[in-house]
């Protein structure tokens, strides 16, 4: 970005700079031995125009809204439209969910995010033996219909878009959501939402899983195939990074592996016969925002430029849009701590400007208490201010990616790209992704790094603010929100009245024409959405999956 | 020439929850420590847990949640190990357990919880003191 003349100057000077910080740090020694990121990234005293001298702006670096897309998808970006502040929230019931919606949506959210008990993730009714002890724990529990139509009652789902973060039984909570919007008379064709439906992450970080790789990424195409046809206006899978992160990975990783993630899935649409502009523009992704951050602003911005080179020069996709990597983040839970609590707020503060600074168009932030339990209603409305705040007192929105231009920032994004790009090429070398997690070599990458990260915590050499260092005794005690033990029984009895109300024959005979589908190769949206509305219960379709598709175990990889 | 045994430890994931970050990092640790590990993976029912524990011969159960299930799961393992006739094997656990769980969970048959801030090395130290490899002591 600099001439060649300017260049040798600036070599020069630099040379006579670093002799002079060597000067100093002899008499005032630097604070520590090595300075690295918190994925352990060597980083330099200082960056200069020498560090970006391999950079050409209009290829690499561009204008907003124009290829490669590295400084934001949008032309506008922020002057014109603030990301979506999307609170992810579920717990207990139906009804409690539906009634912190409603709080949220009061409270200026302009998007809902579900979040679903452990039996719901995993395709179990509540009665199951298997769901004992976890209903409503860490998230809204779901057993037929019913529960969605009371979880988003009185909502403006016509107005506002949903996100469901649901994998294995994503293609049921989908087919739900569709039957009820139908039934409120909202078209399947004007509802907008996510679900995220990213199988190959849960086998490699998250482990909420029913059936073997395989048949999961024929669910998932079915899905986006559905998408494509009759709901134009949702994004059928969240392909995300921030389970990889938080099980443990560096950034680099959750950036390398939610891009292969990515084109596995272009590869095995492509496959079905889909067009690629037909399906790529409603691809989405999902990243986390750790605590360093600039290599945070870094990744963000290195990822819409990969995606953006992956989609024009590997799959030849004609269609901007299908070049745009727009993703949600969510702050990182796993930076949070237990000790100190109220110390969350500033971090997740910090993640969340990261995350803008580096240009997502949607946004959880986690509350102080997320770490114990479920939130309160003030830790999760705190959470939300702590937007609105960003968004709309620190001025960091008022122009596009400020960042863009700093030596650092621009070397890091480069550095970051070409590692990725790296352990793309190693994936592809395996036979993709799904051979690779079939090897678990993703699996073993993020545990090695996991238990890196905890050695170098434990050693002192990554410092957490309350746990390793700055340690207090007396800590203030934080309010958190308990979920009632008999709401299991209530959910258990409420789900046996829908039960005695329907049809059972016609139940028994959606269900068996779902299982004759899914043994020939159709398309199972349509006899899943059939099911749903006759009040099948999920896990009476999941065993459906579960009985032809097979189940997937643990390999138990540590 | 030493004979004794090294002290076996089962780490187990009972219920649903698939949060293994912390599990697999101490089925690490306890192996860099020179215990045996043999590591459950997710999902496991309390049942299976028992069953491995017994067939793998261990000295150990460590268990770890993180999404709040703990207060029937953990119990149910030791109430399944009496059952079985077992009494020889320790039982801990870890994870997002709230202070006042842990009276209730220790009343219950588990030895000792801990919970975030507990370093490996704590651990580690803790097993070493409390678990003595079957057949050997006394």
């Amino acid at each position: 970005m600099f001439n060649k003349k300017d260049l040798e100057a600036i070599e020069a000077d630099d040379k006579k700079w670093q002799q002079v910080f060597k000067e100093s740090v002899s008499k005032t020694p630097e604070r520590l031995k090595r300075f690295s990121t918190v994925s352990d990234r060597p980083v330099q005293n200082l960056y200069t125009p020498l560090d970006t001298k391999d950079l050409d702006y209009s290829k690499d670096i561009g204008f907003p809204g124009q290829y490669p897309f590295t400084r934001g998808i949008q032309p506008s970006m922020y002057r014109g439209k603030l990301w979506t502040m999307r609170m992810f929230a579920g717990l207990g019931s139906a009804r409690d969910t539906n009634k912190r919606f409603h709080l949220l949506v009061n409270q200026g959210q302009t998007g809902l995010s579900t979040a679903f008990d452990m039996p719901t993730l995993m395709g179990y009714d509540t009665d199951s033996p298997r769901s004992r002890g976890e209903c409503g724990r860490c998230g809204v529990a779901i057993d037929t219909l019913k529960d969605i139509e009371i979880l988003f009652d009185g909502l403006p789902i016509d107005r506002i878009t949903t996100s469901m973060t649901i994998n294995p039984p994503a293609p049921v909570l989908w087919a739900m959501y569709i039957a009820m919007a139908e039934k409120r008379g909202i078209s399947r064709s004007a509802i907008g939402g996510t679900i995220q439906n990213d199988m190959l992450k849960e086998f490699i970080a998250q482990k909420t899983f029913m059936c073997p790789p395989r048949p999961s990424m024929r669910l998932i195409i079915d899905t986006i195939e559905f998408a494509t046809k009759e709901v134009p206006r949702w994004n059928p899978i969240s392909i995300s990074g921030y389970h990889i992160r938080e099980a443990g990975s560096t950034a680099v990783q959750e950036l390398a592996f939610t891009l292969a993630d990515g084109i596995a899935y272009v590869e095995a649409a492509l496959e079905r016969g889909l067009d690629i502009d037909s399906f790529a523009p409603r691809l989405s992704f999902f990243f986390n925002s750790h605590l360093d951050f600039f290599e945070e602003i870094a990744k963000f911005r290195a990822a819409r430029r990969m995606w953006a080179r992956i989609m024009r020069e590997r799959f030849k996709a004609k269609d901007q849009r299908s070049m745009w990597l727009r993703f949600h983040t969510q702050t990182a839970g796993c930076s949070l701590t237990a000790q100190q609590p109220y110390n969350n707020i500033v971090r997740t503060a910090l993640e969340a400007m990261a995350a803008v600074l580096g240009g997502t168009q949607s946004l959880h932030t986690n509350a102080l208490d997320e770490v114990l339990a479920l939130p309160t209603e003030q830790a999760a409305s705190t959470a939300l201010r702590t937007q609105q705040i960003i968004a709309e007192e620190s001025g960091v929105a008022n122009t596009i990616d400020p960042l863009g231009g700093s030596f650092l920032v621009e070397r890091l994004t480069k550095d970051m790209e070409e590692e990725a790009f790296e352990y793309i090429g190693k994936i592809d070398g395996m036979g993709g992704m799904v051979a690779a997690i079939e090897k678990n070599y993703p699996q073993k990458e993020i545990a090695d790094s996991a238990y890196r990260y905890q050695k170098q915590m434990e050693g002192g050499e990554k410092t957490v603010v309350g746990v390793n260092k700055y340690i207090t005794e007396e800590e203030l005690p934080v309010e958190t929100l308990e979920i009632q033990a008999e709401l299991q029984e209530k959910q258990i009895q409420w789900t046996n009245q829908v039960k005695n109300r329907r049809d059972n024959k016609r139940v028994k005979a959606a269900l068996e024409k779902l299982g004759e589908a899914a043994q020939r190769d159709d398309n199972l949206m349509y006899y899943i959405i059939d099911a749903v509305r006759e009040y099948a219960t999920l896990q009476e379709i999941c065993d459906v999956f579960r009985g032809v598709l097979g189940v997937y175990r643990d390999p138990g990889v540590y | 020439m030493d004979r004794k045994r090294k002290i076996r430890v089962l780490v187990a994931k009972p219920g649903l929850d698939g949060h293994d970050r912390g599990a697999r990092i101490i089925a690490r640790a306890y192996a860099d420590a020179g215990f045996e590990v043999v590591y459950s993976g997710v999902h496991q029912t309390p049942e299976e847990i028992v069953q491995a524990a017994i067939q793998e011969d261990v000295d150990m159960i460590g268990l770890s949640s993180l999404a709040g299930a703990h207060m029937y799961l953990f119990p149910r393992v030791a109430e399944l190990l009496k059952q079985n006739g077992v009494d020889d094997i320790v039982i801990c656990g870890g994870g997002i357990i709230r202070d006042e769980d842990i009276p209730k969970l220790k009343k219950a048959g588990i030895k000792e919880i801990f919970t975030p801030g507990s370093t490996l090395d704590d651990i580690v130290k803790w097993v070493k003191e409390n678990v003595n490899p079957r057949g050997v002591s006394s």
